[in-house]
C-alpha cells in the first residue's frame, strides 16, 4: 500500500457552480475513497412553511432550484391539490407538462454544456448553452420568465399559451431540435468524449437501486425507473417509455440524457395535439387537512414532496427529497478505485444540483 | 473530422455573421409577456392594501389612513400576484426590467384623498 494523501476536492471548483465538498482519499494517482460533506448552502426552506401560507409557499417551491424550478412548484401543487382532493382542468395539466418538458431540455442542454467544460470541450460548451438560450427564450414568452417560470399554482396554471403562441412555439421547437442535432452527434460520436467518458465511472444496476440512484443514473445502468410512468399529471394519456441505457457509466448517462432531450420535444408535441380550448385553472378555498407524498420526474430524477396540512393556512409539515441528494451515495460509490483526472467529469454526470440538495 | 469538412467548417465561420449580439450597441427588445417591473399608476389606486395582502415576500406596504403606496423592488420576486389582485388596474407587469439599481430604496407615493360627493364638510349657505 503506497502512502495515502486526501485532496479536498470543492466546495469551490471549476467543474462545480455549486459547493459541495469532497475529501478524496488518494493512493499515487487512483481514489480510493471519497468523503462527501454537504451543508454550505442551506436556505431553512423547508422551515419557511410555518410563516407563509400555502399560497405563498408554491413560489417558494419554486425557487428551491434554479434549473428545475418548474418541476418544485408542480410538485408541491400537486401534492396539495391530492390533500384537498382539488381537480385540476385538462387544459391546465398540458400546459404544466409542456412546461415540465421545456425545463427538461434546458435542464440537460446546461448540463450537456457543464459536462463539456468539465472535459474540456469548451466550443461544445458554448454551442449547447447557445441552443439552451433559444429555449429560454420560449420559456420566457409562454411564463415571463426564463428560470423562475412562476405559472403553477394550487388549482392549475396562471398562465395559458394562446393559439398563435402555441403554433410559433411548435416550429421554433421542431427547428432547435433540428440544430440540437449538431452538438448531441458529437457527443454520441466524437472519439475524444468517448475517450473521457466510456469505461469510466461504472455502476452496475443492483450497486444503482441498492444505493437508492434515481432519475438518468438509475436508467443508465440499465433500469426503466421513471416516475412519468406513476401516472401524475396527465402522462398517462401521451405515448411514452422511460430511456434506458445499458452500461451503466459516463458515456452511457450523457446518452440517456441525450435521448430524453428528443423524448421532450416529442411530449410536448403531444400535448400540443391533445391540448383542448378550456378552463386553465379551478377556484380554491380552503385549508388543507392531511398528508400526501407526491412523486415526480425532474430532469435530474425522481423528486418526493411531502405535505402535512392540519386545517389551518399554514403546512405543518413539509418535505422535500431531492434527486441529487439520492444520488450522493451511487456517486461516492463510484469514485472508489477511479483516477484523478476523472472525478469531476464523474461529479458531473450525476448532474449534480447542490441547491435543491440543501433547499 | 476530415480536413475537407475541417476546412469547409473553419471558412464558414470566417465568413458568417457573428453569432452573438453587439451587447450594449444591440440590446435585445423585450419579450411581450416578459416580468420585467412592477409599474404603479397613482391615479388610480384607492389604498385597498389587497395588493399588500396578497405579496409574497411583503414587498408592498399601504398605508390606508395616510394614503402611501410604497413598494421595495428589490424585494419584489415578480409573481404578478398583486397585479392579479388588484381590481383597480394600478398596478401593472411591465415588460422592460429596466435600469439596475444602484442603491437600495423604497419608492412610494402618495396622493390626497379626492373631496368628498356630499357637501356635510363645508358650510351650508
Ligand atoms: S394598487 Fe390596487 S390593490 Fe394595491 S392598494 Fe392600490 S388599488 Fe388597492
Ligand atoms: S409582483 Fe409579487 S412580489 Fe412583486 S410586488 Fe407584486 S406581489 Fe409582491
Amino acid at each position: 500500500m503506497g502512502a495515502r494523501t486526501i485532496i479536498p476536492f470543492g466546495p469551490q471548483h471549476p467543474v462545480l457552480p455549486e459547493p459541495i465538498h469532497l475529501d478524496l482519499v488518494l493512493e499515487d494517482e487512483k481514489v480510493v475513497e471519497a468523503i462527501p460533506s454537504i451543508g454550505f448552502i442551506h436556505r431553512g426552506l423547508e422551515r419557511l412553511a410555518e410563516k407563509k401560507d400555502i399560497h405563498e409557499m408554491a413560489y417558494v417551491s419554486e425557487r428551491i432550484c434554479g434549473i428545475c424550478s418548474f418541476t418544485h412548484g408542480m410538485g408541491y401543487c400537486t401534492a396539495i391539490e391530492a390533500v384537498m382532493k382539488i381537480d385540476v382542468p385538462e387544459r391546465g395539466h398540458y400546459l404544466r407538462m409542456i412546461w415540465s418538458e421545456m425545463s427538461r431540455i434546458h435542464s440537460h442542454l446546461l448540463w450537456a454544456g457543464l459536462l463539456a467544460d468539465g472535459f474540456g470541450f469548451e466550443n461544445l460548451f458554448m454551442q449547447s448553452w447557445r441552443l439552451r438560450e433559444r429555449i429560454l427564450d420560449l420559456i420566457e414568452e409562454t411564463t415571463g420568465g426564463r428560470v423562475i417560470f412562476g405559472s403553477c399554482k394550487i388549482g392549475g396554471s396562471r398562465r395559458d399559451i394562446a393559439d398563435d403562441v402555441m403554433a410559433r412555439l411548435l416550429k421554433e421547437l421542431a427547428s432547435l431540435e433540428k440544430d440540437c442535432h449538431a452538438i448531441t452527434d458529437t457527443f454520441m460520436e466524437d472519439s475524444t468524449v468517448a475517450k473521457r467518458t466510456r469505461g469510466v465511472g461504472v455502476i452496475a444496476p443492483d450497486d444503482a437501486i441498492a444505493l437508492g440512484a434515481v432519475g438518468p443514473m438509475l436508467r443508465a445502468s440499465g433500469v426503466a425507473s421513471d416516475s412519468r410512468s406513476l401516472g401524475y399529471a396527465l402522462y398517462p394519456e401521451l405515448s411514452f417509455a422511460p430511456i434506458v441505457e445499458k452500461d451503466g457509466d459516463c458515456w452511457a448517462r450523457t446518452a440517456v440524457r441525450v435521448r430524453e432531450i428528443y423524448q421532450s420535444f416529442d411530449l410536448i408535441r403531444q400535448c400540443a395535439a391533445k391540448m383542448k380550448p378550456g378552463p386553465v385553472d379551478v377556484k380554491v378555498s380552503g385549508n388543507p387537512s392531511g398528508e400526501y407524498w407526491a412523486r415526480l420526474e425532474q430532469p435530474r430524477g425522481e423528486v418526493i414532496y411531502y405535505v402535512k396540512g392540519n386545517g389551518t393556512k399554514n403546512l405543518e409539515r413539509y418535505r422535500v427529497r431531492t434527486p441529487t441528494f439520492a444520488n450522493v451515495p451511487p456517486l461516492v460509490h463510484m469514485l472508489k478505485n477511479i483516477d484523478l483526472a476523472d472525478v469531476p467529469v464523474i461529479v458531473l454526470t450525476i448532474d449534480p444540483c447542490i441547491s435543491c440538495t440543501e433547499r | 473530422m476530415g480536413l475537407g469538412k475541417l476546412s469547409f467548417t473553419a471558412l464558414k465561420g470566417v465568413f458568417s455573421k457573428p453569432a452573438t449580439r453587439r451587447y450594449p450597441f444591440e440590446a435585445r427588445p423585450p419579450i411581450a409577456k416578459s416580468r420585467g417591473r412592477i409599474h404603479f399608476d397613482d391615479g388610480k389606486c384607492t389604498y385597498c392594501s389587497l395588493c399588500e395582502l396578497k405579496c409574497p415576500p411583503d414587498a408592498i406596504k399601504v398605508d390606508r389612513q395616510g394614503r402611501v403606496f410604497a413598494i421595495d423592488h428589490l424585494l419584489c420576486i415578480l409573481c404578478g400576484a398583486c397585479v392579479e389582485a388588484c381590481q383597480k388596474g394600478s398596478l401593472s407587469m411591465d415588460a422592460k426590467h429596466g435600469e439596475p439599481w444602484t442603491e437600495k430604496q423604497k419608492l412610494s407615493w402618495h396622493t390626497e384623498a379626492p373631496p368628498k360627493p356630499s357637501g356635510d364638510a363645508a358650510p351650508k349657505a
